[in-house]
């Protein structure tokens, strides 16, 4: 029993390194390539491996979730106006890196540094998994319940949201090609 | 316990905001700050997933959800935006698209 408990253990430790190591060089891979293409292509690697991370948390319905909506829906989405505005590599830069590119560099750096710092003292062995979860939790049939239960207003505000995000495209799209044909009369 | 516990996801989970932050903090391109938007948001996701977990709560995974969503739509307006600016030929490039600074 404590075995078969421990080489579960070890089997979960082999996933989580691979998923996370994924995760890690893919999200490297999307800042640094120059082409926009392969960025989008490192980004559905990096929502892949963060959907097996999810399913490690026994999270099933935001695995999911996150394979169809953003994987499947988000990235065609950007593949598809990738591909029609053009594969344009960014232009390198010009000389030494300007004060931007240091202050930039130094933000990230620091916001990086802040969060380690707050994890490694707050997290030092307090935080460790309960591990009575129930079965249920996760599933499509509870995230459903809480949905339409404790967090129905949640819900409905997000439905507006995506409808005025689907309106706003529609108005950019159109008006544009009306200022088009003006600028072109 | 089986596997990681909540610290090594808090950790993979601030490495992706950084280096999202990093994206989006450097690059000119306006398509890959998206792509850059698009860690950060999911970097917060994992954090927010664990700790679920952890508090055995499934408000965690409904906030997710809502950050799902609201990701959907941002990318709907921000790939909007870039497809009026090829329209308008201007260039893609954050920083020459400096007209609406105030």
């Amino acid at each position: 029993m404590i075995i078969a408990a421990s080489a579960g253990g070890v089997l979960v430790w082999i996933v989580w390194v691979v998923a996370a190591a994924a995760c890690v060089g893919s999200g490297v891979a999307v800042v640094s390539f120059s082409n926009p293409f392969y960025s989008a292509l490192a980004l559905i690697g990096n929502l892949g491996s963060l959907a097996v991370l999810y399913l490690l948390l026994s999270a099933e319905f935001v695995a999911a979730a996150q394979v169809l909506v953003y994987a499947g829906a988000v990235m065609v989405m950007f593949l598809f106006v990738i591909a029609y505005v053009g594969p344009r590599t960014e232009a390198p830069w010009q000389s030494a890196p300007s004060w931007q590119t240091l202050a930039a560099v130094t933000a990230a750096a620091s916001i990086f540094l802040e969060i380690i710092v707050v994890i490694s003292l707050k997290a030092s062995g307090r935080l460790a998994h309960s591990d009575h979860v129930n079965r249920t939790f996760g599933s499509p049939g509870w995230i459903g319940r809480l949905f339409l239960t404790d967090h129905l207003l949640a819900f409905e505000i997000t439905s507006i949201v995506l409808l005025i995000a689907a309106v706003g495209g529609v108005i950019l799209g159109s008006h544009t090609r009306r200022r088009d044909a003006e600028a072109a009369a | 316990m089986l596997g990681p516990g909540v610290a090594w996801y808090l950790a993979v989970s601030g490495f992706l905001f950084g280096v999202g932050a990093l994206g989006v903090l450097v690059r000119r391109n306006p398509l890959i700050v998206l792509l850059s938007l698009e860690i950060m948001l999911n970097g917060a996701n994992l954090a927010l997933i664990a700790f679920s977990r952890h508090a055995g709560n499934g408000a965690g995974q409904i906030f997710a959800l809502a950050v799902m969503a609201v990701a959907a739509s941002e990318v709907c307006v921000g790939l909007g935006l870039v497809v009026a600016i090829h329209r308008r030929r201007l260039a893609l490039d954050v920083d020459q698209l400096s007209e609406l600074r105030g």
